[in-house]
């Protein structure tokens, strides 16, 4: 790991004892409350993240949840830090409705940016609370005190401990965000390459996981599912699988069908019954996925324009073209997604690896038909994500069954068909990119993006996004599709480039039907925009016949952005593309959601023209996220998500025909393997005076323009469909 | 049916059908988290754990197949408090995103190293291929087991 420290100001103010600034937050009207910043906004008492015990250790709460990023260890740094108090008496509530603020869904890179920033005000704010209490009770300016391991210290020796004056305080109280926090110049904690909290319990068996869950008198269920969208249950013989070992009941809810029994092996004996016996009529016809992105281009759409920049267009300019395309891809988890629920008394406990407790228990709510105070939604770690899989689903699976099982908990994992063919698969889309280009620089730009919405998660207000309340006999309707407004976006996430361009016009088409079950995967549609934008830049720089790193700094006025794509230069010692015919390099840079972290990834590509495999060997990353909170967990997110885009960029493509989803196993949906995988080397800028930003989706969409333009500077052809699997590799070489 | 098996060194008896997959005796039965449920399918290798030192995908093979071949399961290497070379180098290296893989990378990797004290790069990168992992923890995990054969 390289770190480069870039600070802004060539110092900072070293300050003792507590710093008072005024909130620049101006007071709205009267009767408003002023804003807070980032999550403390909704959630807005201070004891709502954070609470001192009489041992001296602090536990603290948060809406955000682990789901392999480390996101927990990186707030415990923050909250330490702020605290004084070492990693050790930091405890951590993550994700229970029970107990947490409401902090919606652990998605968009937004963790640090929004809990990271609460707790940080709440700890200082606290902090400030407990010295001013330290220093009434020894009768000393605030200043004289000496603060360390959760101890004040008085000039004079006497000592008394955060423990012995957390009585005395009430933090049921308002954050006012007026303490500001402490200069990143005296961090020890953030900043540091802090080892992951849940990572022993992973390497040596711990339970670690909602499926390693087992409470007393636990059941298994298993769900069957149709055999493709919109069929009908017609009938199954209970008789004989009732009568099989160990099944304690068979749940049936119009086109629901769920078994408990004793032993996980029984249940899944049991499904496997079901399934053969089900007879289902009826669904959904599938569009030709050989014409699926010209389908899409015919169905109702909402367009939009998201920027317009006019300026005179000169004469006499060039004119480029270009159209990209995505398919459907998968999360593919590999542990299936799982949930654990009770029913007892009229009230349901879902233990469960959801994104955002709050919002999938209003959901459950209504498809249960319960009040949501009756339903605790408590997270447990679950197999990685990467957004909107069948976790919730699950959820909802293991309550309906729940609820058959006597006030016994039922622990319901999904088989891997389930997972594959009833996901919500992140969206195929159509990227239409023009500009005109007159002395080697841009002077028009035209983009296009057509694609599905990339939110249908549980938590929408008018509508039920859960899977098995659609199949319930008085069936729940789902949520429409709603655009995401910029500049975050969804389908048009990144669709607006970060170059410096005169004039520009930038639409965004939201295909209302979905005729593939879609939702949130990790980046939405900035994979695909920033692989059509890139892409284009390298056809762009070709055109005008410039090195492809001089032509983007040409574009960029944000000098984050020039430095990070200066830095990958420099680490992979670029010499322009170095294409040989059977290998080269790519570049590619964007600023995630334009407003997160900056990413250039710099490929080197290998290529066996015979069966059309493309390896990607190398990979070189640089990321500024501004204040780093953990080095190796922002470089472990960076180099994570160089290696998942590769395998989405070489391989994945969700199969289907008009009958049905047709990738059931990784067989049918294959990943990148061990022997694929890139060595990858990341420098990390850090700009300790800005404020961190978010970066677990922020090299994916570098990543597969860079490979998309290795693959051009190999071999002088430009693949534009993803993946660039062999076929149509020897497709484009032919 | 009552069948006795060797788990990390203890014989258990345990009474299931014969024909149950090894995985859901150790994990429902013998109260082992390590070994996890991926496909069902030997495809993916979350569920690896040792017969007599040689990988097996634990998520199909039949408890009445394992007979006097003693398991070895991730339990059996190390603890938190006394972690084997390989979970200490996972630990050093933060060769984890959600980890739920990671199960089977070190089992496969266990094997290997017992075979080949010193494996190349590529020797790891062929053993590990058909252990599938999602989050693109690859080269970490690849670092961890080299770390652990050059004695962490």
């Amino acid at each position: 790991m390289n770190i480069q420290n870039l600070s802004r100001r060539g110092f900072t103010a070293a300050l003792g004892g507590i710093v008072l600034s005024f909130s620049l937050v101006p007071r709205l009207a009267l009767g408003q409350q002023a804003n807070l910043p980032g999550s403390l906004n909704n959630n807005r008492m201070l004891d709502a993240w954070l609470r001192i015990g009489p041992d001296g250790s602090a536990t603290v709460f948060t809406g955000k949840v682990e789901l392999g990023q480390g996101i927990v260890t990186a707030l415990a740094q923050i909250a330490a830090e702020e605290l004084d108090l070492p990693l050790t008496r930091i405890k951590m509530i993550s994700g229970d409705t029970g107990q947490t603020p409401n902090e919606g869904q652990t998605a968009g890179s937004q963790s640090i940016e929004a809990s990271g920033t609460a707790l940080r005000m709440a700890a200082a704010e606290v902090r400030a609370m407990l010295i001013d209490l330290a220093a009434r009770r020894f009768g000393v300016a605030a200043d004289t005190l000496q603060v360390g391991d959760g101890v004040f210290t008085a000039a004079d020796g006497r000592r008394v401990t955060y423990g012995e004056l957390a009585g005395e305080t009430d933090l049921h109280r308002e954050a006012t965000a007026k303490i500001a926090p402490k200069p990143p110049a005296e961090h020890k904690i953030v900043g540091q390459p802090i080892p992951r909290r849940d990572i022993p319990a992973k390497v040596t068996g711990g339970a670690a996981y909602v499926q390693d869950l087992r409470l007393p008198g636990m059941l298994h269920g298993r769900v069957v599912r149709p055999p493709r969208y919109g069929a009908k249950l017609e009938s199954f013989d209970e008789a004989a699988v009732k009568a099989l070992p160990g099944v304690v009941a068979v749940v049936r809810d119009g086109s629901f069908l769920g078994v408990i029994a004793a032993r996980e092996e029984q249940a899944i004996k049991a499904r496997d019954a079901l399934k053969r016996s089900a007879r289902w009529s009826g669904g959904e016809e599938l569009p030709d996925p050989a014409k699926i992105h010209e389908h899409l281009l015919t169905l109702s759409m909402e367009d939009k324009v998201i920027s317009d920049k006019q300026a005179p267009l000169p004469d006499g300019a060039t004119r480029v073209e270009a159209t990209y395309h995505r398919p459907y891809t998968a999360h593919a988890s590999i542990g299936p997604s799982c949930s654990v629920a009770q029913a007892e008394n009229g009230k349901i406990t879902v233990w469960t690896h959801t994104q955002g407790v709050f919002p999938l228990r209003a959901t459950m709510a209504k498809a249960l038909d319960m009040q949501p105070s009756a339903i605790r939604c408590i997270h447990v770690e679950g197999s990685g994500c990467y957004g909107h899989n069948a976790a919730d689903d699950v959820a909802l699976d293991a309550a309906l069954l729940a609820r058959a099982a006597a006030g016994k908990p039922v622990r319901v994992q999904l088989m891997r068909d389930d997972e594959f063919m009833w996901e919500p698969f992140g969206p195929a889309m159509v990227m239409r990119a023009g500009a005109a280009l007159k002395n080697g620089r841009i002077v028009d730009w035209t983009y296009d993006v057509w694609s599905n919405t990339h939110n249908m998660r549980p938590g929408a207000p008018d509508g039920v996004n859960l899977l098995a309340a659609w199949h319930l006999e008085k069936p729940k309707q789902p949520a429409p599709p709603r655009a995401a407004p910029q500049p975050a976006g969804a389908g048009d996430r990144n669709a607006i480039p970060l170059y410096d361009l005169p004039r520009q016009r930038i639409t965004s088409h939201l295909i209302v039907e979905m005729p593939l079950r879609v939702s949130a995967l990790r980046t939405l549609g900035a994979y695909a925009n920033v692989f059509a934008i890139e892409s284009f830049m390298d056809e762009l720089a070709a055109a005008a016949g410039a090195d492809p790193v001089e032509f983007r700094l040409a574009h960029l006025k944000d000098p984050r952005a020039k430095a990070v794509i200066e830095a990958v230069a420099k680490a992979a010692d670029w010499k322009g593309g170095q294409g040989t015919g059977t290998s080269g390099r790519g570049i590619a840079f964007a600023k995630y959601k334009t407003l997160a972290t900056y990413v250039a990834v710099i490929v080197d590509l290998e290529l066996d023209r015979a069966s059309g495999k493309i390896k990607v060997p190398r990979a070189y990353a640089a990321a500024d996220a501004g204040l780093i909170i953990n080095p190796d967990g922002l470089t472990n997110q960076i180099e994570g998500g160089i290696v998942q885009s590769t395998s989405w960029t070489l391989h994945e493509e969700v199969r289907f025909d008009r009958k049905g989803i047709l990738s059931q196993s990784w067989d049918s949906y294959p990943i990148l393997t061990m022997q694929e995988a890139p060595k990858t080397s990341t420098v990390l800028i850090n700009r300790p005076d800005e404020h961190s930003l978010g970066s677990g989706e922020a090299s994916q969409g570098p990543t597969v323009a860079a490979i998309a333009n290795a693959f051009t500077a190999a071999t002088s052809r430009r693949i534009r469909e993803l993946p660039l699997h062999p076929e149509r590799v020897k497709a484009a070489l032919a | 049916m009552a069948i006795n098996l060797k788990v990390n060194g203890t014989v258990h008896s345990v009474t299931v059908e014969p024909d149950t997959p090894l995985l859901y005796v150790l994990r429902n039965d013998l109260a082992l988290n390590g070994a996890k449920f991926g496909c069902g399918l030997e495809q993916c290798g979350a569920c690896t754990v040792l017969l007599d030192g040689v990988p097996t995908r634990s998520c199909v093979y039949e408890i009445q197949d394992v007979a006097e071949q003693e398991v070895t399961t991730i339990e059996g290497l190390g603890s938190v408090d006394k972690p084997h070379p390989l979970q200490t180098a996972f630990m050093g290296e933060q060769a984890a995103q959600c980890g739920y893989c990671i199960n089977g990378m070190i089992m496969t990797a266990k094997s290997l190293l017992d075979r080949m004290p010193h494996p190349t790069e590529a020797d790891v990168r062929a053993t590990l291929a058909p252990n599938l992992c999602r989050c693109g923890t690859h080269s970490r995990i690849v670092r961890a087991v080299l770390r652990a054969a050059n004695g962490g």
